[in-house]
């Protein structure tokens, strides 16, 4: 299997403060890849500041890493030049969490979307390019006729977040990195547009990174997943075991937390009542969930646990000490996608 | 539309909000009424731009130019919101009735500290309040809310997004109002953030008795926290009823489709979403707004208004599929 993208032990450290620098690891030591011939959908979550759209700002070439290394096709990013960057750029799309500051602001939707449609050369004359452009809108559930001759600031951030979805329909990369691509979209919309990121990759082969808070909409339309927790993996595996069977109790929390939509199922009574973030600035030495874990005992203050559990799912977390250790890497490169 | 159980304490009754455009009135809120009684809570839900931002300012009297309040009435205890003089309003506000805007965490002053913006509430409401006074109030509020009495010499940019919310809240409650509108008060916070923040609200309202309208979109959001559920499209109230009953046994299309579009942890399935798309507000179809998406559409439906009624004890709806079952 060949590698359209690959991720190489990224991390990613900002320091803060002139003086006493204080080192914040963002994204700390992750890998992951995304083959051509096997179209996947890798479900990248975790809460507010653990590190989702660092990672995607490093896989779109936008951030380096402070170490490891992204490839496409084998080489390193940040050495391509020319038209092997811009072969780059065009298979690897971003779709934003904000897509607010994205678009030129003195440009109609309408020339937004045209113009990538003619640059690259997807549509022959301008009138295929506009009939592209109002069937990307129509898949995304957006009126031609109402959106084209708007300019960004005239849409509502819904409409916004659906037009970059249009935009990437538009261009048929390889690879979409997808930032809370529905976070600003109703819930009766938010399932016609994830059925449409899902024909991408059925349709079309395109595979996507799709990044999120929300481990329902992950477990929707997910293949593998990766769950964050201030920048380090702390559960991977396929989205079917990882959220009927979350095993880091920091996945258990976020499963718990999520309110379902029915009034008979009681909202996370079990969670124990530690649970409060903002815990930023305590130094870790042990496992960085240990603070706010109901489970920890005095080995997790001490040093990091390693990844265990079985052949396709890591585990971050000392409760899982008995069992065999999981090579990241080579649960990486099997197949998992799965058959919906 | 009184119920047997205790008096509303908030009674809105056919309000209607429009909005001057360059292209003609639209109409954002369309005889919108319904009642919420002490200690309910009730989740005003839609699809974006179905009013509900519109018909929360207009509750708080807030409703800014171009938009104007046209019809109806707003009783707080049996007194006409919509009657006072703005100085009146000023009261009101906050003391009986209090506002958690939609994105209220960017809604605080980002140069006062939090302590000074929670005091101004107190000073503008107790005349007679000692600073001592003041700072003991201050200090239980953040308690109430779960936060550390430190925060009060803050400034909103040292706090992180759930900090601000919560101290949206503790401003809200901080008179101990009888009604407390809250628009969106977690869309941009996280899962678990979001479970505190919203458990924090409900036990703050518990324990002062209020009524809340919370407004949203996420029907798991309702589920957990609501007891009572509206459901608005294209300006209009299209069903109430409890929140067992509505997702148990839905009355209107809209909302059944509604229910029907939600993803769930216990199963992968195809997601189908409402087909079509929400209406325009200047260019309502004739008849029922949601007869173009409805799958239990009939002839009369492109010709007339449904009427909103009651369909059982509690349950309100406008379709003409149950023009029969109305009391
Ligand atoms: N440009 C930057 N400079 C300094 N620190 C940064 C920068 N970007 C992100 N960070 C920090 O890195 C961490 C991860 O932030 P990031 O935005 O990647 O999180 P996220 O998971 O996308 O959160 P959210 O769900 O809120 O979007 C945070 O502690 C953040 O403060
Ligand atoms: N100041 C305004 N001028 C003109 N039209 C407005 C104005 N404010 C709102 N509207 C229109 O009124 C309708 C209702 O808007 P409102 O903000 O009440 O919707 P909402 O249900 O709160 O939506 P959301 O879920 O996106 O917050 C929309 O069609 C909107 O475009
Ligand atoms: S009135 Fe008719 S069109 Fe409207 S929701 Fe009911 S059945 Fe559907
Ligand atoms: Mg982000
Ligand atoms: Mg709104």
């Amino acid at each position: 299997m060949s590698a359209v993208l690959e991720a190489d032990h990224l991390t990613r450290v900002f320091s803060r403060g002139l003086f006493n620098k204080v080192e914040n690891v963002a994204v700390n030591d992750i890998s992951l890849r995304v083959d051509d011939d096997n179209p996947s959908i890798t479900v990248i979550a975790g809460e507010s500041g653990s590190g989702k759209t660092t990672l995607a700002s490093m896989l779109l070439g936008f951030m380096r890493p402070t170490r490891g290394e992204i490839r496409y096709r084998g080489r390193d990013i940040h050495s391509l030049k020319g038209d092997d960057w811009r072969e780059f750029r065009r298979n690897v799309q971003p779709i934003f969490q904000d897509p607010f500051e994205v678009f030129n602001p003195v440009y109609r939707v309408d020339r937004i979307l045209t113009q990538p449609a003619q640059l690259y050369g997807i549509a022959d004359s301008e009138d295929e390019a506009h009939e592209m452009v109002e069937d990307a809108l129509r898949q995304v559930g957006l009126r031609p006729a109402e959106t084209l001759r708007r300019f960004p600031h005239q849409l509502s951030g819904g409409q916004r977040q659906r037009i970059t979805v249009a935009r990437a329909f538009l261009l048929k990369p390889k690879v979409i990195v997808a930032d809370e691509p529905v976070s600003m979209i109703d819930a009766s919309l938010r399932a016609t547009v994830l059925e449409s990121l899902r024909a991408l990759k059925t349709e079309l082969g395109i595979s996507i990174i799709y990044i999120t808070h929300d481990l329902t909409t992950a477990y929707q339309v997910g293949d593998s997943i990766y769950v964050l927790y201030r920048g380090s993996v702390v559960e991977a595996g396929n989205v079917e075991n990882v959220v009927q069977q979350p095993s880091h109790p920091y996945t258990q929390l976020l499963m718990g937390s999520i309110p379902v939509p029915d009034p008979r199922v009681p909202w996370g009574d079990d969670l124990s009542p530690i649970s409060s973030g903002d815990q930023r600035d305590v130094a870790v030495t042990g496992c960085a969930f240990a603070p706010r874990c109901p489970h920890a005992f005095d080995r997790c203050e001490d040093d990091p646990p390693h990844y265990r559990l079985d052949d396709d799912r890591a585990v971050k977390c000392f409760l899982y000490e008995d069992r065999p250790i999981t090579d990241l890497e080579s649960m990486l490169s099997k197949n998992t996608t799965s058959p919906i | 539309m009184t119920s047997a159980n205790g008096e509303a304490v908030l009674k809105v009754n056919n309000l209607s909000v429009e909005y001057e455009t360059p292209r003609g009135m639209l109409r954002a809120a369309d005889g919108v009424s319904f009642e919420l009684r002490p200690g309910q809570r009730f989740g005003l839900v839609g699809e974006s731009g179905s009013g509900k931002t519109t018909t929360a300012l207009a509750l708080m009297r807030l409703t800014q130019l171009p938009g104007r309040i046209v019809d109806g009435e707003v009783l707080l205890d049996g007194v006409d919101l919509l009657g006072l003089s703005e100085n009146e309003m000023r009261e009101v506000r906050l003391a009986q009735i209090s506002y958690v805007p939609q994105g209220a965490m960017n809604s605080l002053n980002p140069v006062i500290k939090v302590g000074n913006q929670i005091a101004n509430g107190f000073k503008d409401h107790l005349d007679s309040i000692s600073r001592s006074e003041i700072s003991e109030r201050i200090v239980e509020v953040l308690r109430s809310v779960g936060l550390d009495p430190a925060v009060s010499r803050m400034y909103p940019h040292e706090l992180s997004g759930g900090m601000k919310q919560r101290v949206a809240i503790a401003i809200a409650v901080s008179l101990g109002p009888k009604v407390i509108i809250a628009d969106e008060p977690t869309s941009a916070l996280d899962v678990v953030v979001q479970r505190e923040v919203m458990l924090t609200l409900r036990k703050l309202q518990e324990e002062i008795g209020a009524a809340v309208l919370i407004v949203g979109h996420d029907m798991g959001l309702m589920a957990q926290f609501a007891s009572h559920v509206g459901v608005m499209y294209a300006g209009k109230l299209v069903e109430v009823g409890q929140v067992l009953d509505i997702f148990d046994d839905p009355f209107h299309p809209y909302t059944r489709a509604l229910i029907a579009s939600l993803p769930s942890t216990s199963r992968r399935h195809r997601l189908t979403g409402i087909p079509g798309l929400p209406p325009a507000l200047l260019e309502l179809p004739g008849g029922c707004s949601f007869n173009p998406r409805c799958d239990s559409v009939m002839e009369i439906c492109r010709s007339a208004d449904p009427s909103y009624d009651q369909i059982r004890e509690g349950r309100w709806t406008s379709c003409h599929l149950y023009a029969e079952a109305a009391t």
